[in-house]
């Protein structure tokens, strides 16, 4: 330490600061936003269970492993679990929260064209947790 | 330098000593058993996802097992052991005493870890090294859940007491001609690991008990059945382990800076900055727990908070990149096989931390959490980073603990093989996480991206597993047969880049 100046490191320490703020900056910016719920999302209850998925769509119709949407509407999911944590994830639309027994999470999203996407559990919940998939069907208006 | 003399001895002498090199001796052994024990899990994890369908494990519960005690066997069996073995023989030394502050409480915690082990062995549980409830009160099975719990209450005193003695030897203990600013950095990362220990073990030391009492039906801190609260379970499960991840790289990284600058042939950049970064990050590290469950269904704002808390520990990251790239920089650099593993775990550590920014970063962590990104983003600490220092660290220390030198040519074979490995496994896995493919499955569905990068990382898994037989094969072989090491100057950089004490033994 002693005998030699040491101002490479402060340079340095401040490009990783800068970036660093600059990195949080923008994650603030872009949840911010994310997280605002169009006030016409329409309510689609999702239950998690030892293994499978239940959708309950507003009119009351009900869905298991399947779900039905239609392109150009937005959706907002109320994510809750029967018996142990799992995890609702659309892996195309960035859609996961953790379905928690007890507790209630939202998230949304707006499915914008027609296809179908796979729905997964990403959270650890025992035997066929592997297996606890289910399929989104994103249908014409 | 001499840590250990050639006079043979009977087992049981090293087994019933108190003095800190056999202790060392001891948690070397152990903690290099477990890194092979917890090696062959992984293999088999691999070659389990080589495809989809079934392969070699036959049932979605025993690959649960697997996946549980492996990632359990290599955190607190290799890792942690491995570290309070280089911690036994050299911070001693380091602070110029005769052995650890209390030679017996030493051997007691090492000997609290082979039961532990054999609990979580003999039990094999199912529920992940993060035991969530209510899956782990309401529907893992037991007496497995039950021997974990057990063997991690024990595997937590064992390390308090390990991390009291490391702290009273370097801060009593030391020579009176020493000053706290002369202690070398290795040291210094006892110091700092040991004290966040103390800080977050007890925490999960309780919320251990909170799930033995919620399993056995007398309780129901996190069971919501019960009116209890899982994520009660997170937050203190990660006050603890958030930080033990920086109690877990903190020593790599103190024996990274033993051999960068002994090999580069320089005194370190800045053992100043090397301090600051080290006790800054053990205070840091207590403000980012939350950061594995923005997923949980947290507020924007202590989603927030945590990513700040979390952004602010990396500059002290950093800087022992810094610290290390500028000790090598004009040094004259002789890359023997520990160097070679040390600079391959800061490349490693660097990717990794870049990775980390990322999962951080909240919109970006719902892509990534519990995805194979996250595998990819710890095994890059653990493996590239963490075993890489410690491995290197281990060649290093072998011609002193031995008195006899290592193969060299198979020394960087087995290096090579190894980081081409870790980064055909663990650099996959990030991408295979972008891909989507969860975490922890058993089994996948036969999409085509998803079968190649298996494919690759089973591949880059199979390529460490030989690595490790080469390791295997060079320790053994050359403890025994080794060539007779210049122990004044085993590497040949010239005598005066080496530690200049040593270890009296009273058996010897
Ligand atoms: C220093 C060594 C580090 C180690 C040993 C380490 C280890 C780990 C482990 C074991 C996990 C996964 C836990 C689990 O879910 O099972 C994890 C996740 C995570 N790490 Fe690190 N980590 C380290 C450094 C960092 C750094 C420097 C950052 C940030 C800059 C970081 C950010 C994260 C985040 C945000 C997650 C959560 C990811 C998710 O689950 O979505 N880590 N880390
Ligand atoms: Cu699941
Ligand atoms: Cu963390």
């Amino acid at each position: 330490m002693a005998g030699h100046s040491n101002w490479p490191e402060w340079i340095y320490i401040g490009i990783v600061v800068a970036l660093m703020t600059w990195v949080g900056a923008e994650a603030w910016e872009v949840e911010r936003l994310i997280e605002h719920v169009p006030a016409d999302a329409e309510i689609i209850k999702v239950t998690g269970q030892q293994w499978f998925w239940t959708f309950e769509h507003e009119d009351g119709t009900k869905e298991i492993g399947e779900l039905h949407v239609e392109a150009g509407k937005a959706y907002k999911f109320e994510v809750t679990a029967t018996d142990v944590i799992h995890s609702f994830n659309i892996h195309d639309y960035v859609v996961l929260i953790d379905a928690i027994p007890g507790r209630v999470n939202t998230v949304w999203f707006a499915p914008d064209e027609p296809g179908v996407h796979d729905i997964q559990c990403r959270e650890y919940c025992g035997l066929i947790h592997y297996n606890m998939r289910g399929t989104l069907y994103v249908e014409e208006p | 330098m001499v840590l250990e003399l050639q006079k043979p001895r009977p087992i049981w002498q090293i087994m019933f000593s108190t003095h800190h090199t056999d202790v060392g001796l001891l948690y070397l052994i152990m903690s290099l058993g477990f890194l092979f024990l917890g090696g062959a899990l992984a293999l088999a994890i691999r070659a389990e996802l080589f495809l989809p369908g079934a392969q070699i494990i036959g049932d979605a519960m025993t690959f649960n097992r697997i996946f549980t005690v492996h990632g359990t066997t290599l955190i607190f069996l290799f890792i942690i052991p491995f570290a309070s073995a280089v911690g036994n023989y050299f911070v001693p030394i380091m602070v110029r005493y005769k052995d650890m502050a209390y030679p017996k409480l030493n051997a007691i915690a090492f000997w609290m870890i082979p039961p532990a082990g054999a609990l979580i062995w003999l039990g094999f549980a199912d529920f992940t090294w993060y035991a969530t409830p209510p899956y782990s009160i309401i529907s893992a099975p037991g007496p497995a859940a039950d021997m974990w719990i057990f063997g991690l209450k024990i595997l937590g005193i064992s390390s308090v007491l390990g991390a009291i003695n490391f702290v009273v030897t370097i801060l009593k203990c030391k020579h009176p001609d020493m000053s706290i600013g002369q202690v070398p950095l290795l040291a210094w990362s006892f110091l700092s690991s040991s004290l966040i220990i103390l800080v977050a073990i007890p925490t999960f030391a309780a919320a251990l008990l909170m799930l033995l009492t919620d399993r056995l039906g007398v309780s129901g801190f996190f069971n919501p059945a019960m009116g209890g609260d899982p994520i009660a379970y997170a937050h203190l499960f990660w006050f603890t382990f958030h930080p033990e991840v920086y109690v877990l790289v903190i020593p790599a990284i103190g024996m990274m800076y033993e051999i960068i600058p002994r090999f580069s042939r320089r005194p370190i950049y800045s053992y100043g900055s090397g301090v600051f970064a080290f006790v800054l990050l053990a205070i840091v590290g207590f403000s980012s727990w939350a950061h594995h469950m923005y997923a949980t269904g947290m507020s924007f704002t202590e989603k927030t908070v945590f990513m700040v808390g979390t952004l602010a520990a990396v500059p002290a990251s950093a800087m022992h990149v810094f610290n290390f790239i500028a000790t090598m920089w004009n040094g004259r650099i002789r890359f023997s096989t520990p160097m070679m593993w040390a600079v391959g775990g800061i490349a490693l550590f660097f990717s990794a931390g870049a990775g980390g920014v990322v999962n951080s970063a909240m919109p970006l962590d719902f892509t990534t959490h519990d995805t194979y990104w996250v595998v990819g983003h710890f095994h890059l600490f653990v493996m590239g980073t963490i075993a890489f220092g410690s491995i290197g660290y281990l060649y290093y220390m072998f011609p002193y603990v031995t008195g006899r030198m290592y193969n060299e040519a198979m020394g960087k074979i087995h290096f090579i093989l190894s980081f081409v490995g870790t980064v055909l496994v663990f650099f996959t896995q990030h991408v295979l996480g972008l891909y989507g493919m969860p975490r922890r499955i058993f089994d996948y569905p036969p999409i085509p991206e998803w079968i190649a990068m298996n494919q690759i990382a089973s591949i880059g898994a199979m390529i460490i597993g030989v690595s490790m037989a080469i390791f295997l094969a060079n320790m053994i072989y050359s403890s025994g047969r080794g060539e007779p090491a210049n122990t004044d100057d085993p590497f040949g950089v010239g005598g005066k880049y080496y530690y200049p004490f040593e270890a009296k033994n009273p058996s010897h």
